[in-house]
């Protein structure tokens, strides 16, 4: 059971989806990368809809990928933009177009804000029992 | 009541449009359980005043796939307070990547009786008249169906348009196919957020309205003879907190209620069982 879990888990964090981003969205850029007030508004949106699965720090759980991966982090803004409106519906990820396209690119500018980072190992079990 | 709630410590307002009979293409995020109370409330011309109230459990399943349980009952001045039945709904996402009209199919299997006030959607040859029935009598016959809905819908500059077609077959009575539609547009009213937690700001709030009726049966197919309404509608998500809609809404002809009030609340727990022990096994 553990390796089907593992199984499962490593598929959905294989960052597939990438391959299926068109080259007009991945190139889109973030009219509000950079700016504070969209950081902190985007970190608000993050708390309500995302933190739920990806965790209040963005580094995922057992089941959810984290958001301050290498993969992630260097993803383009375009191409997270692309993920949020289609979701990644047979691996578990919602799609999140009714959220409208400002709210989602202050999401990204929030996410990209912080940066590459694996969770320590302190933080990380405790991230784990706040989910 | 307050153990279940122990399970859920994380609450959020949901994304959806503020709709009160029309679905649009949102789906419960998968884990997630939506509470909700759906209260109509009317004065039929030649009947008693009555409230309605649906208990309605929404969760999602998959991402691609939600599914929904019903209670309902309603009081009616004068006469009785009684249970009227429940739904069982399931609304499937067919295509994996969002499109410009992204569709939506429905499934509900009802077991409802005839004193049924909740309006959820209009079909057939629903009439005003239907609801002047006294209590005792309505709640005898108790119809079997499956209702179907083909929802579509689009998502243009924060405007969400959606249309639901309907088609009702009762399983337990030869009635003929019966049909209905309802239309919707809404918007919040801000489609960035700003950085600081507000509650009456406009981030907060959605508006829009909604169309909706029965379009006859396939004895005679159109509106002659059925029920329609327009309504306004106003929505409040308080951050960490329920969501508030209100609704009037206005019959366009002499089948239809004068004014049916609706006023919804819901809360969405998120990842409702996570901390279950079963869930971790």
């Amino acid at each position: 059971m553990i390796a089907v879990m593992a199984v499962v888990i490593s598929a959905a964090a294989d960052g597939s989806w990438l391959k299926r981003v068109p080259a007009r969205d991945r190139a889109k850029v973030n009219p509000y990368a950079g700016q504070a007030d969209a950081i902190a508004a985007g970190g608000r949106l993050f708390a309500d809809h995302c933190a739920q699965c990806h965790g209040s720090g963005a580094f995922g759980n057992d089941k959810h990928p984290s958001l301050r991966s290498e993969r992630v982090q260097q993803a383009t803004d375009g191409e997270i933009f692309w993920l949020l409106k289609n979701g990644n519906l047979s691996r578990g990820m919602p799609n999140w177009s009714a959220l409208p396209e400002q709210s989602r690119w202050q999401i990204i500018a929030y996410v990209k804000s912080l940066g590459p980072s694996e969770p320590q190992s302190n933080s990380n079990s405790q991230e784990k029992e706040s989910q | 009541m307050l153990i279940f709630l122990s399970f859920c410590p994380k609450a959020a307002w949901a994304q959806e449009p503020p709709y009160q009979v029309t679905y649009s293409d949102s789906l419960e995020e998968p884990g997630n359980l939506e509470v909700a109370l759906k209260n109509a409330a009317g004065s039929p011309e030649n009947g008693n005043r009555f409230l309605s109230g649906t208990l309605e459990l929404e969760y999602g399943a998959k991402a691609w796939w939600t599914t929904e349980l019903y209670l309902q009952g309603q009081t009616t001045a004068n006469d009785s307070t009684i249970f009227t039945g429940f739904r069982w709904e399931n609304r499937f996402r067919p295509l994996l990547t969002q499109h410009f009209i992204n569709p939506v199919l429905y499934v509900e299997y009802e077991d409802v009786n005839f004193a049924d006030r909740s309006l959820l959607e209009i079909t057939g040859h629903h009439s005003v008249s239907d609801l002047a029935i006294p209590n005792a009598a309505a709640r005898a016959e108790v119809e079997r169906s499956l209702e179907e809905k083909l929802i579509l819908s689009t998502e243009f500059r924060g405007w969400n348009f959606s249309e639901n077609f309907i088609s009702e077959k009762a399983l337990n009575e030869s009635e003929p196919w019966e049909f209905g539609y309802a239309l919707g547009v809404s918007r919040p009213l801000a489609l960035a957020a700003g950085p600081r937690p507000c509650i009456l700001c406009r981030e907060n709030l959605a508006a829009g309205a909604e169309l909706y009726g029965g379009l006859g049966d396939t004895n005679g197919f159109g509106w002659h003879a059925t029920s329609q309404y327009l309504a306004p509608i106003i929505s409040l998500s308080i951050p960490k907190g329920p969501t508030v809609t209100f609704s009037p809404n206005f019959g366009l002809n002499a089948n239809s209620l004068g004014v049916l009030y609706r006023f919804k609340i819901s809360y969405e727990f998120q990842q409702a069982f996570h901390h279950w022990p079963w869930r971790s096994q």
